[in-house]
């Protein structure tokens, strides 16, 4: 536990000097600000306090923000490492290869909290200053807290498995940007054409909503959105929403994580010094 | 009396290059072996297959009485890489505190190991800023955590000025009086002549020798170089009745074997008021190095 946290304050502190914190922070505060703004102004039409409304449209960016800030952070995990010749060294301290990672974990993890903790809060902050009664909609606005953190984790974990598969810096950012490219943007687009194309057939009913919650950002989306009925009508997808459980977006949302660490793992145990 | 590493018929390919062949030898507690052979002899695989970090093909390898890379074999033993790099983003004083965290030694120590290795002014400053010489300060720094039985040092002191040269050969000598182990690699032959218990020198992965200097030069046998310094009239005198060769005007030169060092002595001394002065040169570390060096298979 020691070493983990030795190497967590180590990384933390590589960041905040390299100012990937002070990046994360200011893009969350940024785009939270304007998506609080922008859902103040008109008037309660949808009769959900402003709130609740503001964490919807806050769902909607944190699908592709959150994913996007994690992978940033963590392509130049173990690819970085190798470019600089610090693994061979590292390699030889009495602790194993998951424990070094499970302390870059942690420190990224303490960043993405603290980028979405300032995130939400300013949009929250800003939202109840023009509408005290919102206070209704602060339960979902934590849960998209902690949703979002689970979601980022799953990404920086992916990350790092890219990052140990490339082992050079600038295969491992390619990677990662393809990934949420195909993750983010594509899955969504390739789920749709097909569905379209299927005409209610099979697919729709029995294998997209596996396809939509094996997804961590599908999920994520799903479990926020199913959570508040308020918000599902904002979104698109409330159909498919509701053919869906959301234990199941809950616990593809967790198991992620894991799975993303684990993959991690197996990778950077293959990595020769 | 176990030993702190033992090396027996240790082989490693890389694809078709033979990194290493067939290299066996052990290291004693308290010794301090060097290591030396040319670029590419396979020095660096071998410290880094001690380390745990390489996969070897065949042999056997025992460090400190456990499998190479072992949790238990990373506890006792200290590497220090050649090119050691670090993260330049961090100070000195952090990169040591987390590297004592890391083995679970008090981080408040850092210091008094970054003064030991001289770099007490620039431990706030990060390493980016460093010069290389103190780059590889840091990482002597790193290796003197805890008390390693073993040190594993991949040319510790390339970088380093003279003056820290001579102050780390004496941290070593210190290491190694209080039961420390040390194998280190080094093309600067001279410095480890007075540093070192014993020489292992590796050729194309071949070991060609491993004993003591002193030992070495025995088996050898090159020759000694005598230079008989004449008077300039009667330089051509003395060169004719030691059948030597004149050079520098009124030097002359002879080799023999350490049989007739003696003897030939003796004539010289016979030479009286011809001759001003002489002077015995042994073979150099460098003809002895590539005397062995010559010696590979194939
Ligand atoms: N990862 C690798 N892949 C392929 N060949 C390698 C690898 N590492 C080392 N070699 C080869 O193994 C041989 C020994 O290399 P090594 O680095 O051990 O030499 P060295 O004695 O440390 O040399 P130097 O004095 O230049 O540091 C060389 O021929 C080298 O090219
Ligand atoms: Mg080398």
């Amino acid at each position: 536990m020691t070493a983990i946290l030795a190497i967590a304050t180590a990384e933390f502190r590589i960041a905040l000097r390299n100012r990937w914190v002070a990046i994360a922070v200011v893009l969350m505060a940024l785009f939270s600000l304007v998506l609080a703004a922008a859902g103040s102004a008109p008037t309660g039409t949808l009769g959900a306090d402003k709130l609740s409304v503001t964490v919807a449209s806050l769902t909607s960016l944190a699908v592709y923000l959150v994913p996007l800030v994690a992978l940033l952070m963590s392509f130049d995990a173990v690819a970085g490492e190798v470019e600089r010749g610090t693994l061979p060294l590292a390699l030889t301290y009495p602790l194993s290869r998951a424990e070094i990672l499970f302390g870059k974990f942690l420190a990224h993890l303490v960043i993405l909290a603290l980028a979405l903790a300032v995130g939400y809060g300013l949009a929250a902050a800003a939202t109840l200053w023009f509408d005290p009664r919102a206070t209704a909609g602060l339960p979902a606005l934590i849960r998209l807290f902690w949703t979002s953190l689970l979601l980022g984790a799953a990404f920086v974990a992916i990350g790092y498995a890219l990052s140990a598969l490339a082992r050079r810096p600038g295969a491992a950012a390619g990677l990662a940007i393809g990934l949420w490219l195909v993750m983010i943007v594509l899955y969504d687009l390739g789920l749709l054409a097909a569905v379209v194309a299927d005409d209610g057939g099979r697919f729709t009913t029995d294998i997209f909503p596996w396809l939509l919650v094996g997804n961590p950002a599908d999920a994520f989306r799903l479990y926020n959105l199913a959570a508040s009925e308020a918000t599902a009508a904002a979104a698109g997808i409330g159909a498919a929403a509701n053919t869906i459980p959301s234990a199941h977006a809950l616990a593809s949302i967790v198991l992620w994580p894991v799975i993303g660490l684990a993959l991690a793992v197996l990778a950077f145990r293959k990595v020769t010094p | 009396m176990p030993m702190n590493l033992t090396l027996s018929h240790l082989t490693k390919r890389f694809g078709a290059t033979r990194a290493l062949t067939d290299v066996g030898f052990t290291v004693a507690p308290g010794e301090r072996v060097a290591l030396l052979g040319h670029n590419g002899a396979g020095k660096s695989t071998l410290m880094k297959i001690v380390l745990g970090l390489i996969p070897y093909d065949s042999g056997e390898v025992v460090v400190v009485g456990q499998a190479p890379g072992s949790r238990a074999a990373r506890r006792d033993v200290a590497y220090l890489p050649e090119n050691v790099a670090f993260h330049p983003a961090l100070t000195g004083l952090e990169q040591i505190r987390t590297y004592l965290r890391l083995r679970g030694e008090n981080p408040r120590d850092a210091m008094g190991l970054l003064e030991r290795v001289g770099l007490a002014e620039a431990a706030r400053r990060r390493i980016g800023t460093y010069s290389k010489g103190m780059r590889q300060r840091v990482g002597l720094a790193q290796a003197l955590i805890g008390r390693p039985k073993l040190l594993v040092l991949d040319e510790p002191t390339s970088g380093l000025d003279p003056i820290s040269r001579r102050d780390f050969y004496a941290m070593l000598d210190a290491l190694a009086a209080e039961g420390a182990s040390i194998l280190l690699s080094s093309h600067a032959l001279t410095e480890v002549e007075a540093r070192t218990d014993r020489i292992v020198i590796l050729s194309k992965g071949v070991m060609v020798a491993n004993d003591t200097l002193a030992a070495l030069r025995r088996q050898a046998a090159l020759p000694i170089q005598l230079q008989v310094a004449a008077r300039p009239e009667t330089a051509d005198a003395v060169a004719a009745r030691l059948s030597g060769a004149r050079f520098n005007g009124a030097t002359v030169s002879l080799t023999c074997s350490h049989a007739e060092k003696l003897a030939r002595l003796s004539q010289v001394a016979a030479l009286g008021d011809l001759i001003d002065d002489v002077e015995v040169i042994p073979p150099s570390l460098e003809d002895l190095y590539s005397h062995f060096s010559k010696q590979v298979p194939q």
